[in-house]
């Protein structure tokens, strides 16, 4: 998160906190009070790619009640705007016929959803630093990440709950691909990957684990796969 | 036994024609001859306890759903979130249809026509196979109207989560589904009662359903002949952690964890030694060394002061100190919990504050006591049992590391008198998301 300080009390944990000692995220940011949040986007005045504009039709249809299609909406958006900006909000508003405020109030509850300002097609890192992976050396492994990422603005590195694959502990998904287990090397050729366009560390990658049950490895020799 | 794992490292399993290979979607057809109240007998035959965490009886929550004409809804929970599990994703990926396949027989027992599947947003692979397999299956009739020419039709959509542990939640995830944030809910009404779009909604996690297709197959009262008389069938463990072949295993219910552990893990690296374990996912109150002997079912786990939950079994060796541990886990749930509750919104965040206390020298053997004692006004006292998963754990390290614990508290007193605590300041670094921790 960007510009927050903290302040040292003598000794004590550090209280972090945003520039002016505030402790809320946004009490800095421009704020037109005059405008009403609970009105709806007019579809007249706010221009929506049509490309956007399908995705969430064809979300909304698959459900009983169109609010069901806020999260893959939301998703579309980030998609095309790289994150969910006030004028990303406002199009799938406008498109699902609901408030921006509704919709804020969705994007910020959930972790992979974006509200601070991100590149157009930058690639998410997500390192797992639950328990299992932490015991063997997610947080190192995640300084290595940061460091190796830290010249190019494009790859968005982050510390992650448990992503469900602690068998390749440490690990991190890179752009929804899982890989692991990782060592602090794996860092940089994580990046010159990504940046080279091809398929990241391929070795690692998980959809290629077999399955280490010595019964389901009895049978892969039985039946010769 | 290998029953749920049966062929699934075959190449292509994924799709439907290797699957129909394998003797796909028989069942289906077997028990849209059936009728459904056959099915969910046989089902109750087989003593089928969900897979999730709770282990309620699938058959009997099938039950619970009242009859008659009207909306009612089938959910899949494929939101698998919890620290140490990874069970589903395997099933998921490597078999998708036997899930599809699960659902249907599932609905046409229950008598409902609309289901979903709710995978967690991370697992964007496992998604994907998923949604060939469930177009794969549209397509050959396997879902749809009339399937099979019976009378039974039911459609079936994929829901993509957005990364948030509460989802996994049932009530949370129904929330989620109705495209809200996802805010657990008061029960009762159950969901059984009222539940997606305020309708009959039977939940299962992608386990037990994935399970039906087996039970259908073998005769629900063959499948309870497996495992113990109150934990049937097998079960895929997940182990993890400081753990020489980690991976999903599959146990018949009812052997000691010790042959889990040692036998199919390998134990810890060569040299170490068990400290603790969870045995049902970080939620799980901790077990150590000298519990390696209990049979890991269902009941067993529960006398012996834990659970079975998610069977993800996560092992810590003598070389991780508790307190470690517990700031990842509490650090967790601090993060997670959805804030609709005080006890737990409050309870985690001060839990955290409490760790980090001893870490920086400040704390006093007397703060174990507030500690453990802050855990008991969490469990029971929220909606939900994201607090109860953290004050659980929490609780039974206190309990059984206090000396290690007050060792900690001692040596990091001793190391900010030295005036050297500013090194040690646990400022964690998974905080980058969370913003700033506020301090009353």
């Amino acid at each position: 998160m960007s510009g927050f300080d903290t302040f040292d009390k003598g000794g004590r944990v550090p209280i972090p906190r945003f520039g002016h000692g505030s402790r809320v995220p946004g009490w800095d940011l421009e704020v037109d009070l005059d405008k009403d949040p609970a009105v709806i986007p007019d579809p007249e005045t706010t221009p929506v790619p049509d490309e956007l504009r399908r995705d969430i039709e064809d979300a909304m249809s698959k459900y009983p009640d169109r609010h069901s299609a806020s999260l893959p909406a939301l998703h579309a958006a980030q998609q095309l705007h790289g994150w969910l900006s006030p004028e990303a909000i406002d199009q799938v508003a406008a498109v699902m016929r609901v408030t921006p405020a509704y919709l804020t109030s969705v994007a910020t509850f959930y972790d992979m959803l974006e509200t601070e300002p991100e590149l157009v097609g930058h690639h998410d890192v997500y390192v797992c630093t639950n328990i299992s992976c932490s015991l063997l050396g997610a947080d190192q492994l995640y300084e290595a990440m940061i460091a190796a990422a830290a010249e190019h603005p494009d790859v968005h590195v982050r510390a992650f709950e448990c992503l469900g694959a602690c068998d390749i502990a440490p690990m991190a998904s890179v752009d929804g691909e899982y890989l692991g287990p990782l060592v602090d090397e794996d860092a940089a050729q994580i990046v010159e990957d990504l940046h080279a366009g091809r398929a990241v560390l391929e070795s690692k990658q998980l959809r290629f684990r077999k399955s280490v049950d010595p019964q389901v490895v009895a049978q892969r020799e039985r039946e010769g796969y | 036994m290998l029953l749920l794992f049966d062929g699934i490292d075959e190449p292509g399993l994924s799709t439907l024609p290797v699957y129909e290979r394998r003797g796909g979607y028989q069942q289906l057809r077997k028990a849209l001859a059936m009728t459904p109240e056959d099915v969910l007998a046989d089902i109750g035959d087989s003593q089928l306890r969900g897979r999730g965490g709770a282990g309620f009886r699938m058959a009997q929550k099938a039950g619970f759903l009242p009859h008659g004409e009207m909306e009612k809804y089938l959910v899949c929970n494929a939101d698998e979130s919890e620290p140490g599990a990874f069970k589903d994703r395997e099933l998921i990926q490597k078999n998708p249809h036997a899930l599809i396949e699960g659902i249907v027989i599932a609905s046409w027992a229950a008598g409902i026509d609309r289901a979903f599947i709710y995978i967690r947003g991370e697992y964007a692979y496992q998604a994907d196979i998923l949604e060939a397999a469930i177009a794969e299956a549209y397509e050959a009739g396997y879902i749809g109207e009339r399937i099979l020419g019976s009378e039974h039709s039911v459609s079936l959509v994929l829901h993509r989560g957005a990364g948030a542990y509460i989802c996994g939640e049932e009530t949370g995830l129904l929330d989620s589904l109705e495209g809200k944030r996802g805010n657990p809910r008061l029960k009762p009404p159950f969901p059984a009662i009222e539940g997606l779009y305020d309708g009959p909604t039977l939940i299962n996690n992608v386990e037990t359903l994935y399970t039906v297709p087996y039970i259908i197959g073998m005769g629900g009262k063959e499948y309870a002949k497996l495992g113990t008389d109150t934990s049937t069938g097998t079960k895929i463990a997940s182990i993890s952690g400081d753990i020489q072949r980690p991976g999903n295993y599959e146990i018949e219910f009812g052997i000691p964890a010790r042959e889990i552990i040692y036998g199919l893990g390998g134990g810890p690296p060569e040299g170490r030694d068990i400290k603790f374990w969870f045995p049902g996912g970080s939620s799980s109150p901790v077990l150590t060394k000298d519990d390696l002997d209990v049979p890991y079912d269902y009941d067993s786990l529960a006398k012996a002061g834990s659970m079975l939950g998610t069977a993800s079994i996560i092992v810590v060796d003598d070389s991780h100190s508790v307190l470690e541990v517990m700031h990842k886990l509490v650090k967790f749930y601090a993060h997670e919990s959805c804030g609709k509750c005080v006890p737990c919104r409050e309870g985690t965040n001060w839990t955290l504050k409490m760790v980090q206390r001893i870490e920086s020298g400040e704390a006093t053997p007397m703060d174990l006591d507030i500690m453990a004692n802050v855990q008991t006004h969490i469990i029971g006292n929220c909606l939900c049992v994201l607090g109860d998963a953290m004050a659980m754990p929490v609780g039974s390290m206190v309990e059984k590391f206090r000396q290690e614990l007050e060792a900690e508290i001692e040596a990091a007193r001793a190391r900010a008198a030295a005036g050297s605590a500013e090194d040690v300041i646990p400022i964690g670094v998974a905080d980058e998301h969370a913003g700033p921790v506020p301090v009353h």
